[in-house]
């Protein structure tokens, strides 16, 4: 059986980074798994600009975002497979894939770090009635189509679900000529970034409809058009309010899931909030030597934050490779999603890996609130406070906290990250 | 006649609605930021709103049909359509390497547009 030292499963923005980061770090012998035919991820159909403000601190270009990366995966001379697919995972770090040259092979990794990032929900995961015509499409799908085959999904279009790639594609459709009637939101607010509501919405007169949804699809071959509603406080539909708008395109963008089908077959315990792997503050699972970073172990809004996440998890992996900094992994801090916090991530911390300066944690608000204070506290005791005038589930947050108050927790003890308010709500 | 515009502001998350009275071409007020962003926002969108495009153009013997590109720096925005017609009439032979410079000083702006990605020339596709 092969032997590698560091395996990373996925050669999108996460797996770069991590491997990249781990070679500098030391491990010499690091190989990358990609499942397409060529890195980059799903940066390589993410055409538009608004990358890399905050890691290159310029604006660019998915691709060109990704590129860069590619570029240190090559000059460092990092071996991948393109076209490749693991097919399983086993906790003693075996890693079994298939490509079309080596048939099945296993590796034997001294540790993994996976990196497969996450897929979009689909029609099937909504349940919208209706008949099944042509003209369905996830917006991640339609992206594809248009940006790397250059083909048009259709002619007029109605968006359903306002995340950053539903508007996103708005506006592509609209600039290669299509009518892109409406974009519908359950919620009532969007949870796409307020420069693509402007940007892609506003600039181009494309109505967005908060607290509407598709009710109904329609056409025998190809889609002829949907019935929209209204939704009530329950998100339950208006049946007054039922519109029927001709079209012959739905885009579906409705949210990501972490793919973790991998992770579970090798016992790595999931978090069911964030759907992806349960890590400690080294980007470490719940198996050792296995680490996640990326869209894999939370959602992320910027790929930025991805790629500093990616870099810690190639540290930690690093360590653990050359036995520097492992942790005793009894001794753990919980961090809890407290009052009006989704999850957190890291979910623990352990405490004998408290060797930075400072532990960040990324977290996202369960609603959107104004005016309130962002805060982590263990028992009476509030360790960081921040203020924020406006903060949304669609930005991810973060608290920076010392490692020298963390040490002062005693293990089993629970670090709360919670939403405070000065009497008022939202 | 003073004419009123309602804008949100782009820069952070708070997203402040901004109102801008304008009297022609000049600024008489700008009400509702929070920070000295948004007015410079809001001052920029009212005399000279711009936007970097973002598009693909059609390649010629490539592995792909269509190659990513952008405009170097953001134009005014009345030039989109515009630009997406230039864009949308260049036909490039490969291979294409991103930085590549496919349509120069577009529409008299100064501003070129390159290619962001990478297309390699396919091989074989004529002939054999």
């Amino acid at each position: 059986m092969k032997e590698v030292d560091l395996v990373v499963i996925g050669g999108g923005p996460a797996g770069m980074a991590a491997a990249v980061k781990a070679k500098e770090k030391g491990v010499q012998d690091v190989l990358i798994l990609e499942r397409e035919n060529s890195l980059g991820g799903i940066l390589n159909q993410c055409i538009h600009n608004g990358f890399g403000l905050h890691y290159f601190g310029e604006e660019l270009t998915g691709l060109e975002y990704a590129a860069r990366f590619i570029d240190k995966v090559h000059r460092m001379n990092i071996p991948y497979c393109l076209e490749t697919m693991v097919l399983n995972i086993g906790s003693d770090k075996t890693v079994t894939a298939v490509n079309s040259t080596e048939g099945v092979f296993t590796i034997k990794a001294k540790s993994i770090i996976l990196a497969m990032g996450c897929r979009e929900r689909t029609r099937g995961a909504l349940n919208i009635p209706g008949t099944r015509p042509s003209g369905i499409y996830t917006a991640g799908t339609a992206q594809k189509y248009v940006n790397i085959y250059g083909y048009m999904p259709g002619k007029s279009v109605v968006i359903l679900g306002s995340g950053d790639i539903g508007l996103i594609m708005a506006r592509r459709l609209t600039l290669e000529g299509a009518e892109v009637k409406m974009v519908c939101e359950l919620l009532p607010y969007s949870s796409g970034l307020t420069r693509n509501i402007v940007q892609c919405l506003d600039d181009y007169n494309i109505p967005l409809k908060l607290n509407h949804t598709v009710v109904a699809v329609h056409g025998k071959e190809r889609l002829e058009g949907v019935t929209v509603a209204e939704v009530d406080q329950n998100r339950k539909p208006i049946p007054e309010t039922a519109e029927f708008v001709p079209c012959d395109t739905l885009l579906l963008s409705v949210g990501l899931i972490p793919e973790n089908e991998l992770s579970r077959d090798a016992g790595i315990e999931l978090d069911p909030v964030t759907s992806g792997p349960v890590v400690d503050a080294r980007m470490e699972t719940s198996v050792e030597g296995i680490f996640a970073c990326g869209n894999v172990a939370h959602v992320h809004d910027l790929v930025d934050n991805v790629s500093n996440e990616s870099e810690l998890a190639g540290e930690s992996a690093a360590e653990y490779i050359l036995g520097i900094n492992v942790p005793d992994r009894s001794e753990t801090i919980v961090v809890k999603a407290g009052n009006g916090i989704r999850y957190t991530v890291p979910q623990l911390i352990r405490k004998q890996s408290l060797s930075r300066d400072t532990v960040k944690i990324f977290f996202r608000v369960a609603d959107v609130y104004r005016n309130v204070r962002l805060a982590a506290r263990c028992g009476n005791n509030i360790l960081v406070e921040r203020k924020r005038i406006k903060v949304t589930p669609g930005e991810m947050e973060t608290l920076e906290l010392k490692s020298q108050d963390l040490r002062e927790i005693n293990a089993g003890e629970e670090l709360v990250i919670e939403l405070r308010t000065d009497g008022e709500g939202h | 006649m003073p004419e009123k515009r309602n804008l949100i502001c782009i820069n952070c998350p708070v997203g402040c609605l901004i109102e801008v009275t304008l009297d022609g071409d000049t600024i008489n007020s700008i009400k509702g930021y929070q920070c000295k962003r948004g007015l410079e926002y809001a001052r920029a969108e009212c005399t000279n709103p711009v936007r970097t495009v973002t598009s693909t153009v059609r390649v010629k013997d490539g592995i792909l049909p269509v190659a990513p590109v952008k405009t170097e720096k953001p134009i005014p925005k009345r030039l989109i359509r515009d630009c997406m017609k230039e864009i949308n009439r260049c036909c490039v032979q490969a291979p294409v390497k991103i930085g590549d410079v496919i349509v120069e000083n577009l529409l008299g702006t100064g501003v070129n547009i390159v290619a962001t990605g990478n297309v390699p020339e396919a091989h074989g596709k004529n002939g054999s």
